[in-house]
């Protein structure tokens, strides 16, 4: 998938894996199908209510394929749970001014989602509910309604993980594993 | 060219001579840890990615410790963990700590080196964010997700990059008012909840081998707070015995080289250092006690891997010995190890469950993660609306007690026990 075209979701700093799904969803086995699809519910529901919800009540997924961050997206616990929650939830991406380590790892190993860096913060010039489109092969998002570009850091070899599927996918494909 | 601890405790692993920071290397695995959040999809991916018939990479070295959801209703929970004991069971794990037995311990970063898993100059991977306490007993210890945890599972390896080392030099004693949280707690307020993103923080100095293990064990814990891949302390005597009274396995001690090189040095005498709080909503969000003083709270908690051992529990009765709390006080003892010794340990001639109990704080909870990441609703302790607690654990993010309308302030024990007899933010040094 080289270029996403979606509505956007735009959050602040330090958004912990609290916030991207609550311990009480802990309970939750992510390679039980059914779970998994009822992580998405819970996506992003421990943000503040001063958040619009991300996932309207009595969906699984969310209008919002793209998410928009500021510093240290994914801080805190090493629950693979949030980006499984977020890519059960539909989300493609998240393009972040910088990410927490094991989130950031756990997204290329899950094949969830791509997390890319942003070179400019953009969490306060965007707004939820535009329209974007993030382009993989050109490294930059494109805001839609004012045609204005911004550059984003190159996944590297990351890319081709995630776009396999996950570390096991890639391996297997790559021929490293059986 | 000369190494840190860090990367010559990677470099062995990994077979070579030498690393640098922002290699990538593939390392050989000492201990794999999981627990019950993580650890049925844990086994779940090594299931599906392995077959049905593959075998852990060696039974010895996979330490299953359930320890979050314990004592609670949800038949889910219970699920959870019954998929880790019939695994277990099938794999003939060697070390289970099955939460329906005798052998059930508690929170799994203070049991582990509770039951000697924890051993200098090894590689101790766990699928929590907090594993990176072990990195008191001068290993490399960190936090991995479940695929990553079902990789090595299957294997033994996992593919690290090798972290640039900042350095934290401590100088001077402690005075009798401060622990190591305080310290940590300005650490994490000075370089921020990102500061040490990819990287290991390298705790020494005199300060710092004056603490004892447990103190050790809350600096290192705390790492990730500030993004840190690793917390790391050199091993010593007071390690060495404290390793050797628990486990007859063979270590090999690693030590940074004079000329290591680090990304950052960073020098901080505690002489200048006051009680610290960290307000809502972000462990870095750094105060004196002292500033804060007079906020008023609805409970007191002291428990969590970071702040529920003994000696945390000792801190907070030298405190209650003599005065009574007035708001609900909920303790929770990391392990049953902890759990017994507040029976047996005496400060002023009583048992500290003496202590407690005359202080008027509610009964003492069975070991667990309790109310520290919230949880399951009938979670003892947890947050339901727009309470406002002071907590001996380690993160207060929106939510991460339980309810995203609480606030958390996070202190050491002193100052959580001060605040529990005023019902306020106190400064502990008006009771020591």
């Amino acid at each position: 998938m080289s270029i996403i075209h979606a509505r956007i979701f735009v959050v602040g700093d330090n958004i912990d894996t609290d916030q991207i799904i609550p311990a009480q969803y802990l309970n939750l086995v992510p390679t039980i199908p059914e779970e998994y699809r009822e992580l998405g519910r819970y996506a992003l529901c421990g943000l503040p209510d001063s958040y619009p919800p991300f996932v309207a009540p009595g969906e699984y997924t969310t209008a919002y394929p793209i998410i928009i961050a500021g510093k240290n997206f994914g801080c805190g616990s090493s629950r693979e749970h949030a980006p499984i929650a977020l890519g059960a939830a539909g989300v493609k991406a998240v393009v972040a001014e910088s990410f927490a380590r094991i989130f950031f790892r756990n997204c290329i190993a899950t094949g969830e989602l791509y997390p890319v860096e942003s070179t400019t913060r953009l969490c306060e010039r965007l707004r939820t509910g535009d329209r974007a489109a993030l382009d993989l092969d050109t490294n930059q998002l494109v805001h839609e309604p004012s045609g204005s570009r911004f550059p984003l850091a190159p996944l590297g070899d990351a890319r081709a993980v995630i776009d396999a599927g996950g570390i096991f996918a890639f391996a297997r494909q790559s021929g490293m594993i059986q | 060219m000369g190494m840190t601890i860090t990367e010559k405790i990677l470099a062995r692993h990994a077979g070579k001579a030498a690393v640098a920071p922002g290699d990538n290397v593939w390392v050989s695995v000492d201990v794999l840890m999981t627990h019950d959040v993580c650890g049925p999809g844990t086994i779940g991916v090594f299931e599906r990615e392995f077959g049905p018939n593959a075998k852990v990479f060696d039974v010895n070295k996979v330490v299953i410790i359930p320890d979050h959801y314990i004592f609670t209703e949800d038949k889910m929970c219970h699920r959870n963990v019954d998929i880790l004991r019939a695994f277990c069971a099938k794999h003939g794990i060697t070390h289970f700590y099955d939460p329906a037995t005798d052998g059930y311990k508690g929170v799994c970063h203070v049991a582990l080196p509770q039951e000697g898993h924890t051993r200098p100059g090894e590689v101790l991977l766990g699928t929590d964010s907090h594993t990176c306490t072990a990195g008191a007993f001068g290993e490399f210890a960190t936090g991995i997700g479940n695929t990553d945890a079902g990789f090595v599972l299957g294997t033994g390896k996992i593919l690290l990059k090798v972290p640039a080392t900042m350095r934290f030099i401590i100088d001077g004693a402690l005075p009798h008012y401060l622990m190591a949280k305080d310290l940590i707690l300005r650490i994490i307020g000075e370089i921020g909840v990102d500061g040490a993103t990819y990287r290991a923080m390298e705790f020494c100095g005199f300060c710092i081998d004056a603490m004892t293990i447990e103190e050790r064990m809350t600096m290192c814990n705390m790492a990730i707070e500030a993004g840190g891949k690793n917390g790391i302390i050199a091993p010593d005597d007071v390690t060495r015995a404290y390793v050797k009274e628990r486990t007859a396995l063979p270590f090999i001690e690693e030590f940074s080289d004079p000329d290591a090189r680090y990304y950052s040095s960073h020098r901080i005498n505690v002489a200048d250092l006051e009680p610290s709080v960290a307000r809502p909503h972000s462990p870095d969000n750094y105060a004196t006690a002292r500033a804060c003083a007079g906020t008023p709270i609805t409970q007191a908690y002291i428990g969590s891997c970071t702040g529920g051992k003994l000696t945390d529990f000792l801190a907070a009765a030298r405190i209650l010995r003599h005065h009574k709390v007035s708001v609900p006080t909920y303790l929770v003892p990391a392990t049953m190890q902890v759990k017994n010794d507040l029976a047996t340990t005496l400060y002023d001639g009583l048992p500290l469950t003496t202590i407690f109990a005359q202080a008027g704080c509610l009964p003492i909870a069975p070991p667990s993660c309790a109310a520290c990441l919230g949880g399951p609703k009938d979670t003892f302790g947890r947050l339901m609306g727009n309470e406002v607690a002071i907590s001996t654990t380690n993160r207060n993010f929106p939510g991460r007690m339980g309810s995203k309308s609480a606030s958390v302030y996070l202190a050491s024990p002193y100052t959580v026990a001060a605040s529990a007899v005023r019902g306020c933010i106190t400064d502990p040094r008006e009771f020591l």
